[in-house]
């Protein structure tokens, strides 16, 4: 165990995204695939996080990015809801399986 | 030798990446959202830990308190209590392991043969600095994303709500 820095932190980022992107292809739900979206999105904040600490600590880019990207992916969960919402009450269901209206 | 601060961010890192898997792998949609609860308070606490506070506030505000409550809501909406989900095919998860387990080891690879610039010592971001940076028009300001941002949630409130809107019966 080696004192943690900027490698470890990129490990944790590398590993939450590829989690996420494991839900994204595996899940079948449309609010379990939103969260797997939201870890991928957390995991790009860490990584700017990361570098703006250890990279160029003089600076505040990689704080700003983030905090851009906090408040889009909250606009982006709320409408993404919206539309579920919208589609569990016209199809009875949020499976992406069952929503083929636009596919014949 | 292990000190308080790197076994804090183990600690934090195994919370945030356990929390992550469980949320992605259990077949409860509410234990899921729950989960993805306490990874977004890990990765919260890694800000903490880098001494990132302001961010770590906004995460614990937006994220904790906004998103993972919005999901908890549709997911009152949209599902029958104590209904599971539908078991994963097997074929589409090994794929998706697969190519998972591939696109790490590649990023891994690529990331520690990278030899990254260190930065010159410590530079404690205070939130009169964030303030002052957010709201300046001289050149490396923020200001004009800063409206952006104003513009674009707007938008997306207000297409939420002509989402959300129940449209009226046809025959009046």
């Amino acid at each position: 165990m080696m004192e943690p820095g900027l490698y470890h932190i990129l490990t944790v980022s590398i590993a939450l995204f590829f989690i996420g992107v494991m839900g994204f292809l595996t899940r079948r739900n449309l609010i379990t695939m939103l969260m797997s979206l939201e870890l991928i999105l957390n995991s790009v904040n860490l990584n700017f996080i990361a570098f703006n600490k250890y990279v160029w600590p003089g600076k505040m880019d990689g704080l700003f990015f983030t905090i851009f990207i906090i408040a889009i992916a909250a606009a982006e969960a709320a409408v993404a809801i919206a539309i579920i919402i919208n589609l569990y009450r016209s199809n009875q269901s949020i499976d992406v399986t069952n929503a083929e209206d636009l596919k014949y | 030798m292990m000190n308080g601060s790197t076994i804090l961010f183990y600690t934090l890192a195994a919370l945030t990446l356990t929390c992550g898997v469980l949320s992605i792998a259990t077949r409860h949609i509410f234990r899921a959202a729950i989960y993805l609860l306490f990874s977004l308070i890990g990765i919260a606490g890694i800000y903490f830990w880098l001494s990132y506070e302001f961010i770590a506030a906004v995460q614990i505000v937006v994220y904790v308190g906004g998103i993972v409550v919005l999901i908890i809501f549709s997911i009152f909406l949209t599902h029958q209590a104590g209904e599971k989900l539908p078991k994963q095919q097997l074929n589409r998860g090994i794929w998706a392991m697969l190519a998972v387990f591939c696109g790490f080891a590649l990023t891994m690879v690529q990331v520690l043969q990278h030899p990254f610039p260190s930065g010159d010592g410590l530079h404690p971001v205070t939130v009169r600095q964030i303030g002052e940076k957010m709201l300046s028009t001289t050149d490396g300001g923020y200001a004009l994303p800063f409206e952006i941002i104003s513009m674009l949630l707007l938008a997306a409130m207000v297409g939420c709500i002509v989402i959300a809107l129940r449209s009226k019966p046809e025959t009046t």
